[in-house]
């Protein structure tokens, strides 16, 4: 597969992004929804299993991210018909890392140090690395 | 510095094992399970709703649900600075899996990639193992 490789670069990449953006999106709904709902041990204490079951199926920010992140793994399978799994699952998994990291800081305005950023250079050097 | 460092009992070691492993098994599943199915067309993406009927991907699928809830337990007793770069290790595992059972041709900048994102991603694990967060400033 690897001869081709070139060729089915930008398409490689395409898709790469797509897993990661909607993965992204996802993973900042989803932590997003748990910081709305808040604790669910006291929900629990509240209004019974029922209730904090309730609570979490009915948030619509968890809905939206399970949506985005169903459709993260159908383009995953989509990369991984067309090109290698050394080349997909590095890429993606440590670019959605990073972006999840920046997408904490913008919109759940969390703390990310220094440290991360770092790593966050290294693993874009990387990803460009396994492409060649 | 002591201070940051977790005890680690042999229970939270299988965990963290699961989670190293367990990415890595599960995409390497999916990606066999999608040469049997093959290249899919842009046009005709419906046939992904099929391919979640193959048998390789049907493992792959519980096998990455396996790795969430492991995921999921180790978050709970460790931040993700310190989990993560246990998953980055996966890496390595999956590179190893792609070269001797996918018959994936590797090469040299290949796998210094990998090695890059390895160590970028390994060297957040030095870092504390709960992230501070803004309101916990006293």
């Amino acid at each position: 597969m690897t001869e081709h490789l070139s060729a089915v670069s930008l398409h490689a990449w395409v898709t790469i992004w797509t897993v990661v953006i909607f993965a992204t999106a996802g993973d900042i709904l989803i932590a997003a929804a748990m910081r709305r709902l808040g604790d669910l041990d006291d929900i629990r204490t509240k209004s019974g299993l029922g209730g904090a079951i309730k609570a979490v199926v009915s948030s619509p920010f968890l809905g939206a991210g399970i949506g985005c992140m169903a459709i993260s793994f159908f383009a995953l399978l989509y990369a991984l018909s067309a090109a290698d799994l050394s080349l997909i699952a590095p890429a993606t998994a440590s670019l959605t890392y990073i972006a999840t990291s920046a997408g904490a800081r913008l919109f759940l305005k969390e703390r990310v140090d220094k440290r991360r950023w770092i790593a966050a250079l290294f693993v874009c050097a990387g990803v460009a690395l396994l492409t060649q | 510095m002591s201070s940051t460092h977790h005890t680690l009992t042999p229970q939270r070691w299988l965990i963290l094992i699961c989670v190293m492993v367990g990415a890595a098994v599960g995409d390497f599943l999916l990606a066999r399970g999608m040469q049997q199915v093959g290249v899919v067309d842009v046009h005709h993406l419906g046939t992904l709703f099929t391919a979640i009927g193959n048998p390789w991907v049907i493992g792959g699928i519980l096998v990455l649900l396996g790795f969430m809830a492991c995921n999921i337990t180790a978050l709970s007793w460790a931040d993700v600075s310190f989990v993560y770069p246990a998953t980055a290790f996966g890496n390595v595992i999956t590179a190893l899996l792609s070269k001797f059972f996918l018959h994936e041709d590797i090469s040299k900048s290949r796998w210094l990639g990998i090695s890059l994102i390895v160590v970028g991603v390994g060297f957040v694990a030095q870092g504390p193992s709960r992230t501070e967060h803004a309101e916990e400033t006293p």
